[in-house]
């Protein structure tokens, strides 16, 4: 179980507070989509979550222990992180990436069991990445490779999976089967996984838990409750475009001709964004 | 499970041939230098002149005191910068980087030749000190002008590409090019005679009690470089991947940068900028070992390091007219057209540039 104590995350500097003050808990098994505007803060909350950079005031806390106090080693098998970093290096193949998320339960030569072995194989069939195994992971496309990094975060066999952003690259189809293939982790592994996105819609559909992060407070909660409430309206909405619950999808603001007149009129009838 | 287990077999055998074959071929030119060169020596003649001396002592004088340290100078040196060229590609993250790329060698012929410098205008007492140098002094001063080198460098990979910072470093080896060839032309004779033929990569100004000044050092660094293996094999995917996958980057880097300067420093001090082995040698491991995780790439390439350097002194030390030919000079026919073809032919770089 995750819980987050007045977790606030943000920069010393003068960029300040991020997300402030986030106090909830999750159950195993929970598939969460964080989702929010460009800049909004996903990111760096997620890096708060993991360790990877400190909290301002408050705590992640898992399984009774603050993720700031675990040892490197104890926190690379409690959480495992995908991000859209791109990774380059000659001669790394597809296998040696997988491989290396066993490394927090190897010894200090990094060699692997066959049980470690087993664990790879098994994390790069459940990602749909076998076939890339013995590959060039420069070689790879974009999608690939993020199939790649799942896997690996697969093998890493950790409590939490957190992925920042990592459907960007994919297609329509690529980013159902990842969501879903996800989903389907988290319920049938009992692990928490943690998975921002741009893409609302589909986040609206597939995630059994919403956090939205909007002006600096993340809120939490079931997306049917999220739209009936109105929240993702308030997050979302611009002069542009409105959010239609009926149809769980975006619509453009018919407005006049901008040379027309100086101010935008909104039309009452909107008009459905053409799927991509 | 076996099953599993089976696609992974037979490539740590592949390596185990790998090493096995880079034993023999390194066994096969240790004896074609130790015997063949300006003067040639029968198999009998070069056992005789390495197990009992005193029955030729002139064989025993070419082969003892001049061809074997010479031979195993290339050894140590090659396999050296070898791994240390594993050991900055990976912590670079830059397929080009290596001491001598990245300008380490200069700093410590910097190292060196403020410590010449200053030896050749302490006037009378030059003469003594230049006598403790050949030991202590001449690798202090290249371990201290590589380790600010190195720092310096590594401070600035964080701001600046990949291919600005090897343009950097190939200026930085020019710059000391040039320093050190003004010094060698205003400090007085024993000044520039510890610099002779030092310009240029050489095994050849070695003796057998300059060798342990080579080996505890390396040794040492080989250590530091097997410790620092796993987390270098994590970096490979960057320092966010890295860090949560349990490393901690910034103790790793210090170590690398340890084991780097260990290394190098020897072989600057004794062989001056030996160019190109540290550069291609990890590319020909990591074909050989077909992976980029850094242990198995270790003895990969302290092996094709080593058998680089001594073919290549084999060749300059070949009979020929007049003078021997410059080491550089042949590592740069081999190395030069690999670096090319990198270059042109690797997706990775093609992407940095």
């Amino acid at each position: 179980m995750l819980e987050l104590t007045g977790l606030t995350a943000g920069y010393p500097g003068a960029r300040g507070i991020v997300v402030e003050a986030v106090t909830l808990s999750l159950l195993s098994g929970s598939f969460v989509c964080v989702i929010g505007r460009n800049g909004a803060g996903k990111s760096t909350l997620m890096r708060t979550i993991c360790g990877l950079q400190a909290a301002l005031s408050g705590a992640a806390i898992l399984a009774d222990r603050p993720v700031a106090e675990m040892s490197a080693q104890d926190r690379a098998r409690a959480i495992s992180v995908v991000t859209t970093d791109r990774v380059s290096s000659p001669g790394l193949l597809a296998r040696d990436v997988v491989e290396l998320g066993r490394q927090p339960y190897t010894g200090w030569r990094g060699g692997l069991s066959a049980q470690d072995r087993a664990m790879v194989v098994d994390a790069m069939r459940q990602a749909g990445a076998e076939q890339f195994a013995p590959k060039a992971f420069d070689s790879l496309s974009d999608g690939e490779r993020q199939r790649v990094m799942i896997a690996r975060a697969l093998a890493q066999s950790s409590t939490i999976m957190v992925l920042d952003e990592i459907t960007a690259f994919l297609d329509l189809p690529g980013r159902i089967e990842i969501m879903a293939l996800l989903r389907r982790y988290a319920e049938s592994s009992g692990k928490i996984v943690l998975l921002s996105s741009h893409d609302l819609e589909l986040s609206l559909e597939l995630a059994r838990d919403l956090w939205i992060i909007d002006d600096g407070v993340l809120i939490s909660g079931a997306p049917d409750q999220l739209i009936a409430d109105g929240s993702i309206a308030k997050a979302f909405d611009s002069a542009d475009v409105v959010f239609d619950g009926e149809k769980r999808r975006f619509l453009l603001r018919e407005s006049e001709p901008r040379q027309a007149s100086s101010h935008i009129q909104p039309s009452s009838a909107p008009r459905v964004i053409p799927n991509l | 499970m076996t099953v599993e287990a089976a696609p992974v077999a037979p490539q740590t055998n592949v390596t185990k041939y790998a090493v096995l074959g880079f034993l023999l071929a390194l066994l096969g030119v240790m004896g074609f230098t130790l015997s063949y060169g300006q003067v040639a020596l029968s198999f009998e003649q070069l056992m005789a002149a390495l197990f009992s001396p005193e029955s030729d002592p002139v064989a025993a004088q070419i082969v003892r005191g001049m061809r074997l340290p010479r031979v195993v100078t290339g050894l140590l040196a090659g396999a050296a910068l070898g791994v240390s060229g594993v050991l900055m590609q990976a912590l670079f993250r830059n397929p080009m980087a290596d001491a001598w790329s990245l300008g380490l060698l200069a700093g410590g012929q910097l190292g060196v030749a403020l410590i010449v410098t200053a030896a050749a205008f302490a006037g009378p007492a030059a003469i003594a000190f230049l006598t403790a140098f050949q030991g202590i002094g001449l690798t202090t001063g290249a371990l201290v002008g590589v380790a600010v080198f190195a720092v310096a460098i590594a401070s600035l990979s964080r701001r600046v590409g990949n291919i600005t910072l090897l343009v950097v470093g190939l200026m930085l080896g020019f710059t000391m090019k040039g320093l050190v060839s003004i010094i060698i032309h205003f400090a007085n004779r024993v000044g520039g005679r510890v610099y002779s033929g030092w310009n240029d990569g050489t095994f050849a100004s070695t003796t057998f009690a300059d060798l342990g000044f080579m080996i505890v050092p390396i040794g040492l660094g080989v250590i530091v470089a097997i410790a620092s293996a796993k987390g270098l094999s994590a970096l490979l995917l960057g320092e966010t991947y890295a860090r949560s996958l349990g490393t901690d980057v910034r103790r790793l880097r210090w170590l690398t940068l340890g084991a780097v300067v260990l290394l190098v420093a020897p072989v600057t001090a004794y062989c001056g900028p030996v160019t190109f082995i540290g550069l291609i040698v990890p590319h020909f491991a990591r074909a050989i070992a077909r992976t980029s995780q850094i242990l198995p790439l270790i003895p990969l390439a302290a092996l094709s390091g080593a058998l680089l350097a001594i073919s290549a002194d084999a060749v300059v030390h070949l009979p020929w007219e007049q003078h021997f030919l410059h080491l550089n000079a042949i590592l740069a026919l081999v190395g030069a057209p690999v670096v090319i073809a990198l270059l042109l032919f690797s997706p990775s770089l093609r992407g940095s540039a």
